[in-house]
């Protein structure tokens, strides 16, 4: 087996027929960091995701003012646009982000879940544009707003 | 600096100061991975924003350090983070009256191969 055999091998999840999100993170993208910061799912459609934290005072970055850390919002951010891209592509892919901006609008609230809603705009051969927001109650009052990339690693 | 509890969470601590500058350590553990045998963009993403502010906080002394917003952050991921312990550190890139450009970059075995950069921007606030 070559190297790149070995790590499709490797990056392979066991989600070969169509993507199910709400079992993809109920299974896979809760533990490890997701299980840190307490990821959950909420709703999906055609090329979005919507996944949820709770507010946990072990997220707190700004203690004065009780506020999420943007940590965690941007780790909510980038598993809702991951997950979005797989959604568009009726399958997991293995792939690699490239880069990711988040515009911090305003502070989430204390004590209030944040709830990120992801969206895959566009997809080339070795690429995936992604968008998407981050609210605490109102969607039209957004907390957070990105926007990245993200490389597929399973091209030949 | 005392490191507000995520960073906690993320089980970060300062290991060392370079010309003033603290660097911030990640040891390995299961809460910080993604996908099996890589660590999680998010939490890389967390690492270098606290690396960031933690060169912004101590260019300020205690009396007449300004409160600190986020307003933008960007990362470019380069390199797939491993199993193994990162490393990261910020500069101050520019240090404004309203605005500080901050830059971290973080490393895992060779401090020459950088896994992952961010660039982010914050409002001071001097109230």
């Amino acid at each position: 087996m070559n190297a790149g055999a070995r790590r499709l091998k490797r990056d392979a999840m066991p989600l070969d027929t169509v993507f199910d999100p709400e079992r993809f993170v109920s299974t896979l993208a809760s533990r490890a960091h997701g299980g840190l910061i307490g990821l959950r799912y909420v709703d999906h459609g055609a090329d979005w995701a919507e996944l949820a934290i709770d507010y946990r005072a072990e997220l707190i970055g700004d203690e004065a003012a009780g506020v999420l850390a943007s940590g965690p919002i941007l780790a909510l951010m980038d598993m809702a646009t991951s997950i979005a891209i797989w959604i568009r592509q009726q399958r997991f892919r293995a792939q690699a982000t490239l880069d990711l901006r988040i515009d911090y609008l305003r502070p989430a609230t204390p004590g209030r879940a944040v709830i990120g809603r992801g969206e895959c705009y566009r997809v080339t051969r070795s690429v995936a544009f992604v968008r998407g927001q981050a609210h605490d109650g109102d969607p039209d009052d957004p907390i957070a707003h990105v926007a990245g990339t993200y490389m597929f690693t399973d091209l030949p | 600096m005392k490191l507000p509890p995520y960073a906690d969470l993320l089980g970060l601590s300062v290991v060392a100061e370079e010309a003033g500058i603290p660097l911030l350590h990640m040891p390995f553990a299961a809460g910080v991975m993604g996908r099996p045998g890589f660590l999680h963009g998010g939490a890389i993403g967390g690492l270098l924003e606290m690396a960031a502010l933690a060169a912004l906080h101590a260019a300020f002394e205690d009396a007449d350090r300004p409160r600190i917003k986020p307003v933008t952050v960007t990362v470019d991921y380069m390199r797939g983070g491993r199993e193994a312990e990162t490393f990261a550190i910020g500069t101050i890139a520019r240090l404004g009256n309203r605005v500080a450009n901050l830059e971290a970059r973080a490393w895992q075995e060779d401090r020459t191969k950088p896994i992952a950069t961010a660039r982010m921007n914050v409002l001071l606030r001097r109230d």
